[in-house]
């Protein structure tokens, strides 16, 4: 989960980190200011500035004009329901600190620059000198000490080290106490009279840790909070309807292709394979999906129903890994009710069924009954695939 | 020879009474993996398909000596587990559990590099080292882990638990049998990695071997190129990269946690240009694997 620019800013004050003066407005009527000001877009993607999400006024004529302005706007997908309005600092100079996970060292790192506001993966790459990296343990949180070694390898030190370090291992607490998987300070700037500010701060949360942080669950659930032009398709949202029938196993994460061939593919691994091999033998693909973890018949019958009721689905190629868990004859069942239910005949409606594994003799019992093309674990993934394609286009 | 465990490694599993850690464990006996012991907090004297259960993890080692134990409890429990199986000397920890936070992953994985004790998972079905021993769901029941697996020269590590099994299914159909197959988890973080596991089947003299399962997402495919370069790694590695579709569609999650692209980093593009240059063979399909995997190993009798 993704914090918005304002929610992460509450939590950086809650850690004594420096922000501009602001307020949220979710329309401009309210909105009146005394001197120049920033409206930011709270939208919870990068780059928001280059999108247009980020406008300058000094006069609540303009804010206001411009506010409207933001909240019309299309921004990479999004179309934001609030605009933090920050009156505008004097920067003398800019920072960036940045925290993650590393995954080889399996350890928090941090990042540091002594250039700020940029894209950190190209300094990185043009100025190696002025980016430091330290990691630190999660049991004992990253030292006050640890924070300045970092911050004086970029040749930083006097006032500004403390100043800067201090804050460092704030952000390193925030990353910790909040399940963090990302926080970032960009950038962090010096103002003219000598205090540092947070201009901006990203704050990526631990989905499988959102049960320990209630508060943030709750925030999430906010449906005023930001507006996703990226929303599902009708297709997708049906799709997740069906998912969440019952909690047994999983017939989702489906996402919607424009080409004839249906898909019934699953785990996670093999849906990949698949989707791929379906491609690679020039096959159009109508959807990806997700099966596993043995799904109830319902949910496997109305995925069926729901793809091959496509208009544009001509027919359905079903492939997963070799099962141990998902039971063969309640994927066949599934399938092969659902084909019927939408009125379609299961021979003709399937190019290919290849789900190997638990409980198979039985499943392809129905598969056979039904007539429907069938092969067993020596036809590989790829090999289904193929077979899948060809029988699709006669 | 095996990587990680063999026929003689001793195992408890931490949450055995749960539903799915009861069926696991009655495949693993099934699979002739010695399960000495099981650990429940508050369900001491009970048993579970014959294995003994305690209340904590030294109490059942006092009885039942132990090398490798598999937890499978509530994610919010998970860390505690791992703790106290690090705390009582166990030197293999599979954690079978998913949606564990990562935070926790993290510290308990401190304490493991520490001690030096190999963690598979979270988020991982286990590994198998055929007709030796079973870790974990690996495979399912006894009869299908016998379909699909039988012992032989080559090792397989995979970021898909479902592809171990379905990789291990296509070198047995093919004569090509395995030596320790293992699933690695699919979280972005996890005990071990590509990383951690090639040596181990590099110093293993039965391994002459590898194929790696691979999926779009994180950086551990480009360091182990690196590596496989730097450290002069002998033992021919094929990799499969699945999910070749996901590089067009930046910023989305298809299949496991760890698999989003974020603009280059990532790709599958990236990943095979380095693994080239690394002379990792790339398969180019699935069924590429086994004729790849032939011009290493000949054919075998």
């Amino acid at each position: 989960m993704r914090l918005l620019e304002f929610e992460s800013k509450a939590i950086l004050k809650k850690y004594q980190i420096s922000t501009p003066r602001g307020r949220v407005f979710t329309s401009p009527q309210e909105l009146s200011i005394d001197s120049p000001v920033v409206l930011k877009a709270q939208i919870p993607i990068g780059g928001r500035g280059k999108k247009g999400g980020v406008l300058e006024a000094s006069t609540t004529e303009d804010a206001r004009t411009k506010m409207e302005q933001l909240f019309s706007r299309n921004l990479g997908g999004y179309r934001p329901k609030k605009i933090l309005v920050e009156e505008r600092v004097d920067v003398a100079q800019e920072f960036f600190m940045g925290i993650v996970y590393d995954a080889l060292a399996k350890a928090p790192v941090v990042i540091f620059s002594r250039d700020g506001g940029v894209d950190i993966e190209e300094l990185v790459l043009r100025k190696p000198e002025k980016v430091s990296r330290g990691r630190f343990s999660v049991r004992s949180g990253l030292h006050q000490y640890r924070a300045r070694e970092i911050v004086s390898d970029t040749g930083i030190s006097g006032k500004q080290l403390l100043g800067i370090s201090a804050i460092l291992s704030r952000l390193a607490n925030i990353f910790l106490d909040f399940d963090a998987t990302l926080a970032e300070i960009n950038p962090l700037v010096l103002t003219g009279d000598g205090q540092f500010m947070a201009l901006d701060c990203h704050l990526e949360i631990d989905d499988d840790a959102l049960v320990r942080h209630k508060d943030l669950m709750e925030i999430e659930k906010d449906m005023d909070r930001v507006e996703s032009e990226r929303s599902m398709t009708e297709f997708e949202r049906k799709a997740a309807e069906i998912d969440a029938l019952d909690h047994r196993g999983v017939a989702g994460r489906v996402i919607e292709f424009n080409g004839s061939l249906g898909l019934i593919i699953g785990g996670g691994g093999a849906s990949l394979t698949a989707f791929d091999a379906v491609k690679a033998h020039g096959g159009k693909p109508a959807n990806y999906c997700e099966i596993g973890g043995n799904p109830s018949v319902l949910k496997v019958k109305e995925l069926t129903k729901l793809i091959v009721s496509r208009p544009n689905v001509k027919k359905i190629a079903v492939i997963m890994n070799v099962v141990s868990n998902t039971r063969v004859d309640l994927m066949a069942r599934g399938v092969v009710k659902g084909i019927l239910e939408a009125g379609k005949v299961p021979a003709e409606t399937v190019a290919i069924f290849r789900v190997p594994g638990a409980w198979e003799e039985e499943g392809f019992k129905i598969l056979s009954k039904y007539g429907v093309p069938y092969c067993d674990r020596s036809v590989s993934i790829d090999e289904a695939a193929r077979m899948a394609v060809e029988n699709s286009s006669i | 020879m095996a990587i990680l465990a063999d026929q003689n490694t001793r195992v408890i599993v931490q949450g055995i009474t749960g539903r799915e850690a009861t069926s696991f464990t009655k495949d693993m006996l099934g699979y002739g993996t010695k399960v000495v012991a099981g650990v429940t907090p508050g369900k001491l004297g009970q048993n579970v398909h014959g294995v003994p259960v305690y209340d904590t993890v030294q109490q059942a080692l006092r009885e039942h000596p132990a090398e490798a134990s598999v937890i499978s409890v509530p994610p919010p429990l998970v860390k505690e587990a791992a703790l106290e199986a690090l705390d009582n000397g166990i030197r293999l920890i599979v954690v079978v559990t998913e949606r564990v936070p990562r935070r926790d992953t993290i510290e308990f994985l401190e304490v493991a590099q520490e001690k030096d004790v190999r963690v598979i998972g979270p988020n991982t079905l286990g590994l198998i080292s055929p007709h030796k021993v079973k870790l974990g769901m690996a495979g399912g029941p006894v009869e299908d882990v016998k379909k699909a697996y039988m012992p032989g020269p080559v090792g397989i590590a995979s970021r898909s638990g479902g592809m171990t099994t379905e990789i291990a299914n296509l070198l047995t159909i093919n004569g090509i049998g395995q030596s320790t197959c293992v699933a690695v988890g699919g979280d972005p973080i996890v005990g071990a990695n590509f990383l951690d596991l090639i040596p181990l089947f590099e110093k293993d003299p039965e391994t002459r071997a590898v194929v790696l399962f691979c999926e779009p997402g994180g950086v551990v495919e480009e360091r182990l190129a690196e590596f496989v370069t730097a450290e002069k790694i002998s033992t021919p590695i094929v990799a499969f990269i699945a999910g070749r579709f996901v590089d067009d569609i930046p910023g989305v999650r298809f299949g496991h946690a760890a698999t989003i692209v974020e603009g280059d980093t990532g790709t599958t593009k990236r990943k095979i240009a380095m693994f080239r240059e690394a002379g990792i063979r790339v398969a180019e399909s699935f069924s590429d694997i086994v004729s790849a995997l032939r011009e290493y190993i000949g054919v075998q009798e």
